[in-house]
């Protein structure tokens, strides 16, 4: 009896809910496999998929972000083996599954600890909370692959956002699964839309995009190329998260800011009378 | 706005038919944001009028003061010497112009009417069972006409609040034309009693239904509940007469009445007048103070215009 | 007719030196290259002063003397002795409101109904408010132990020249900042007569600095490597370029920037309070308002009436000496604010949009514009997407509640919207969709201190204002 031939799996990009090729046609072999080498207009596919998912995502409710959040755990609990087959250390598995666990309770406790009532001096109701800011493009840390991933995700789609996510280059096998993960949540298509290939190809397109509303630059490790998309985002004021120390600790408390950076404070005033 | 979202001068009178059409078409008309009115108000109420201005507002103000007194204890005596001042407010200076009425109640009538004989100062009665109005309806006309056969020329009436809150606004408008018809050539003042109706959106449908019924004048108060004439009121008022002429083409008068006691307060309503009707309204025959304190205080502050001294209250009358 | 008499506050109350200098470590001190520049009065081109003009030299001298002051005096400092001092700021500024108030209608042309019943009360009340904030730092909700971020350079516009000083400087002094602060060229008096007040208020020096100058001094400041927090109130290009110079810093940055507001009137509208809503959003301080109601998208099927109603109350402005208190609307700001107004509106015109103005005469003098508004405005014309920064409205109309939010968000900008019907749950529906960062609905332009104000998109990031804006001065 011959030994059996193992079917292999393509690893593709995933826009809009779905796994395309890279419409360049082009690829590049890292950790053993032929991984999609996106292109400049990947990116931008991948920007109109992730805006046209604003209205649904942002509109959901928060209890049902929340709960997708948590479905995102579950189906990472299971899929565990399968991450640490990847070379994925189990403790970074199960940090990262915690962390969507983590994130997924912010859901519907944002708009009470970060919004509230304003006593202004006047006959009026003011009332202040924070709204997603858009369209999010972000460059995921190098490493760790999975648990560094999951934590600008997670803190950019619970309030509502879409991303745009460019991949570890050198690691991007656990980035492609977890995009699998997602696709089987139940996260509406567009959400997260996930790149392989070259930062440096894909992020200034992402920066320079003038439908993108922040970009997120914790995995940029190249200073120059930091600069540069801080600069080109500069061109309709997108909201900059600044690339992260290169000693920062990803397995650490990962606190607020990262979701608060990408909130809108939006204030509503009416009088009362009768 | 759906009210007079219609083409100019267009026929309201059927609307007095059916208690359903007066209540769809009153409750069709524009809402009156309650903080956004008094902001209004009050930013009229920061204008600065000096000098010539001042001096033109109170000779103006002065003849558009209805010189009121309601009180159980009038007397013929007592009403003689109001309407006195009424011709001559201020004795020592003869420049100084007549009021616009002398209101009183129907008793005091005959004792007024004596005293202007011949002059341009009108005799208001109050009428209708005032002030509250609740009395049969065949009393309150009685109560008309006998004041108009006493020799008024102008009747202040007031509202049923409590039918006009019950929503019964037909009883309302059947009463204000039946009053209508029993003043002859008198002029009508329709009083809403707005501190009784409490948010400015009833102070609009309760003056559209004045109008509407043939009210000549729409009148705050009667200076019998704790809140009377205030400026937000008179605003919304000064709207739906603006509204109205510019829906019909007919004009209608307005008179606050109750609490304006200063030649302050008095100017901040001709600025009202004039930033919210226009000139058109400038007039004695268009609006009214129904006031009694009122009259002294401009009569001081018109002297100290022309002499440049304050005047004390000791140099004018008291009646 | 009813013709109100000239009614001129007094300009008696103000003491105007004929030179200014640079406020500096707590004192006023010359330029180390002399430059200088004149103050006008833009409603009777009247040079009011001689200021300081800020070179690099000086620039420095005051981000060192700030940083200085941060080190050794104000970041150590205990909350509740910071408090003190903005309390004592505030209270200042409420004893000498009226000479602010002239003062401020005399450099800027704004009437001084507004700078006295508006501006000044929100300057002392912002000082109030966040003097309260200074000693309860760990209960903003910014983690248990909020650091200032360090020296902050403010560069702010000449629209609301004190109360925007009081946005940027109140905050960043609670959060134990220090600061160097840029005013506008055109309107930098009311920043130095500040500067008094803080001597008066014996501030230790070195804790507020004025700089004053043009476009290079602001620019010198936010670049100096010595600055730790940028904060800027202004046009969206100079954000923007601000945004690129401090790529790759560690400068911390908030941009409250232009705007190009809907102000969206429904068939229910309180109609009466809705007009007043659209002249105050478009006609107070001249439109010189960055959260200006300035495209008003009206419901078809009102359209006509109210837009008769607003062309009657316009006809009521008094437009005219600033200091008169009865004037509506007072002067452009400067000369070349009135060019751009009047480029905008005749490419309005131009473009075939038809132009309202009442019958208003302009004095002889100075910078003036009439209240216009133009009608049979589409999206696609100029004056409906960039910001004219004067007393113009353009009139769109819209059919359903849908196409009202489209078109107010059809915009680069997000700085504020208006909605106004009489029912509740449009309200809300609406609110939720507009992409801005302040909603007033069934009122407009409201201000407080404790309401955070900032926008969205291209209006910048960051909010002033309340809890929120304590965040732009703390390191979290």
């Amino acid at each position: 009896m011959s030994e059996r031939v193992a079917v292999r799996k393509t690893y593709k990009l995933y826009i809009g809910g779905k796994f395309p090729r890279s419409e360049s046609g082009r690829s590049y072999l890292v950790q053993d496999a032929n991984v999609s080498l996106a292109s400049r207009k990947d990116a931008r596919d991948a920007v109109v998929a992730a805006r046209a998912a604003v209205k649904g995502w942002a509109g959901a409710t928060a209890y049902n972000r929340g709960q997708i959040l948590y479905r995102v755990a579950e189906m990472l609990e299971g899929r565990r083996e399968q991450f640490v087959a990847l070379g994925v250390p189990g403790d970074e598995v199960d940090a990262a599954i915690d962390r969507w666990v983590w994130y997924a309770g912010w859901s519907d406790k944002l708009a009470q600890v970060y919004g509230g009532a304003n006593p202004v001096a006047g006959p009026y109701f003011n009332l202040s909370a924070p709204e997603p800011t858009g369209v999010v493009a972000v460059v995921a840390p190098e490493r760790p692959a999975l648990l560094g991933l999951v934590s600008v995700i997670a803190p950019a789609i619970v309030s509502g956002n879409t991303v745009v996510v460019a991949a570890s280059p050198a690691e991007p096998l656990a980035a492609i699964t977890l995009a699998e993960v997602l696709a089987t949540s139940d996260l509406p298509g567009g959400v997260v839309n996930l790149l392989t290939g070259r930062i440096s190809e894909t992020a200034p397109t992402l920066a320079a995009h003038m439908d993108v509303n922040a970009v997120d630059l914790t995995g940029v490790g190249d200073a120059e190329l930091a600069v540069e998309l801080e600069v080109k985002a500069a061109e309709n004021l997108k909201r900059v998260l600044r690339p992260a120390p290169a000693e920062h600790d990803w397995f650490a408390d990962p606190g607020v800011t990262r979701m608060t950076a990408l909130l809108e404070t939006k204030t509503v005033w009416h009088p009362k009378g009768t | 706005m759906t009210a007079t979202a219609t083409s100019a001068r267009s026929d309201l009178s059927e609307l007095g038919r059916s208690e359903t059409a007066l209540r769809t078409f009153l409750h069709g008309l524009p809402g009156v944001d309650q903080v956004g009115a008094e902001q209004r108000a009050a930013q009229l109420g920061t204008r600065s009028i000096k000098t010539t201005a001042k001096a033109q507002a109170i000779d103006l103000a002065i003849r558009m003061v209805d010189l009121t007194t309601l009180e159980g204890a009038d007397t013929p005596g007592k009403v003689r010497a109001l309407a006195a001042k009424a011709l001559r407010p201020d004795p020592a200076d003869l420049s100084c112009p007549h009021v616009g009425a002398v209101c009183v109640y129907p008793a005091m009538v005959p004792y007024v009417a004596e005293v202007l004989r011949g002059s341009k100062v009108h005799l208001a009665s109050v009428a209708t069972a005032f002030p509250s109005g609740q009395a049969p309806l065949e009393v309150k006309l009685a109560d008309t006409r006998a004041a108009v056969e006493a020799g008024a020329d102008e009747i202040d009436m007031v509202i049923n609040r409590g039918a006009f809150l019950a929503g019964r606004y037909q009883e309302v408008y059947d009463e204000i034309v039946a009053t209508k018809a029993a003043c002859g050539d008198a002029h009508l003042k329709v009083i809403l009693e707005t501190g009784e109706l409490a948010t400015y959106d009833n102070v609009r449908r309760a003056s559209w239904l004045a109008m509407l019924a043939g009210g000549d004048f729409i009148k705050t108060s009667t200076g019998k509940v704790p809140v009377a004439a205030t400026p937000p009121v008179t605003l919304v008022m000064l709207e739906a007469v603006r509204d109205f002429r510019a829906a019909t083409g007919r004009q209608v008068g307005v008179k606050p009445a109750g609490g304006i006691r200063t030649t302050k307060d008095a100017i901040k309503y001709l600025v009202m007048v004039n930033e919210t009707v226009g000139p058109d309204w400038l007039d004695p025959d268009w609006f009214r103070f129904g006031a009694s304190s009122l009259l002294n205080d401009l009569l001081m502050q018109r002297t100290k215009l022309t002499t440049g001294v304050y005047a004390g209250p000791d140099y004018f009358t008291l009646d | 007719m009813f013709e109100y008499a000239p009614a001129p506050e007094s300009r008696s109350v103000v003491d105007l030196k004929p030179t200014y200098g640079l406020f500096i470590d707590g004192k006023f001190v010359d330029p180390s290259d002399g430059g200088s520049f004149k103050s006008v009065n833009p409603a009777t081109e009247e040079v009011l002063a001689e200021i300081a003009e800020a070179g690099s030299g000086d620039v420095d001298r005051a981000v060192r003397a700030a940083r200085r002051a941060y080190e050794k005096v104000w970041g150590p400092m205990p909350g509740r002795d910071r408090a003190k001092y903005l309390y004592r700021i505030a209270r200042i500024i409420q004893e000498r409101s009226r000479e602010l108030a002239v003062l401020e209608s005399l450099d800027n042309g704004k009437p001084i109904k507004e700078s006295r019943d508006v501006d000044l009360p929100l300057v002392a009340a912002h000082f109030f408010y966040y003097a309260g904030w200074a000693d309860k730092l760990p209960y903003a909700g910014f983690g248990p132990n909020p650091a200032p971020v360090g020296v902050a350079a403010q560069v702010i516009p000449w629209n609301f020249p004190l109360l925007m000083l009081a946005w940027k400087i109140a905050p960043a002094l609670a959060g134990g900042n220090t600061v160097v602060l840029k005013p506008a060229e055109t309107t930098p008096l009311t920043a130095l007569l500040f500067a008094e007040i803080c001597q008066q208020a014996d501030l230790p020096p070195g804790v507020v600095n004025i700089v004053t100058g043009a476009g290079e001094t602001g620019r010198t400041l936010v670049e100096h490597p010595g600055v730790d927090k940028v904060a800027f109130t202004g046009s969206t290009e100079v954000g923007r370029a601000i945004a690129r110079s401090v790529a790759g810093t560690r400068k911390k940055l908030t941009l409250e920037l232009g705007g190009k507001a809907a102000n969206i009137v429904f068939d229910d509208a309180p109609v009466d309070q809705a007009v007043e809503g659209i002249v105050n959003g478009i006609f107070f301080n001249q439109g010189h308002v960055c959260c200006a109601g300035s495209r008003l998208l009206v419901q078809e099927s009102v359209a006509d009436r109210v837009l008769e109603a607003l062309k009657r109350r316009m006809a009521q402005l008094r437009l005219g000496d600033p200091l008169d208190k009865n004037t509506d609307i007072g002067a452009i700001n400067s000369a070349a604010q009135l060019a751009r107004i009047k480029e905008l509106s005749d490419a309005g015109s131009a473009e075939g949009a038809e132009r309202w103005s009442p019958p208003c005469e302009l004095p002889d003098r100075g910078f003036w514009f009439a209240p216009t508004i133009f009608t049979g405005v589409t999206q696609a014309h100029r004056i409906a997407r960039e910001e004219i920064f004067g007393p113009v409205l353009s009139v769109l109309t819209f059919r359903t509640p849908a196409e009202a939010v489209e078109k107010a968000n059809n915009t680069p900008y997000g700085l504020s919207a208006g909605i106004w019907t009489d029912k509740g749950s449009r309200i809300l529906w609406m609110a939720d969709r507009l992409r801005a960062g302040v909603v007033w609905a069934n009122t407009f332009n409201k201000f407080d201190p404790t309401s955070p104000f900032g926008g969205y998109k291209e209006s910048g990031y960051g909010r002033e204002g309340g809890r929120h804006g304590l965040e732009a001065y703390l390191n979290v």
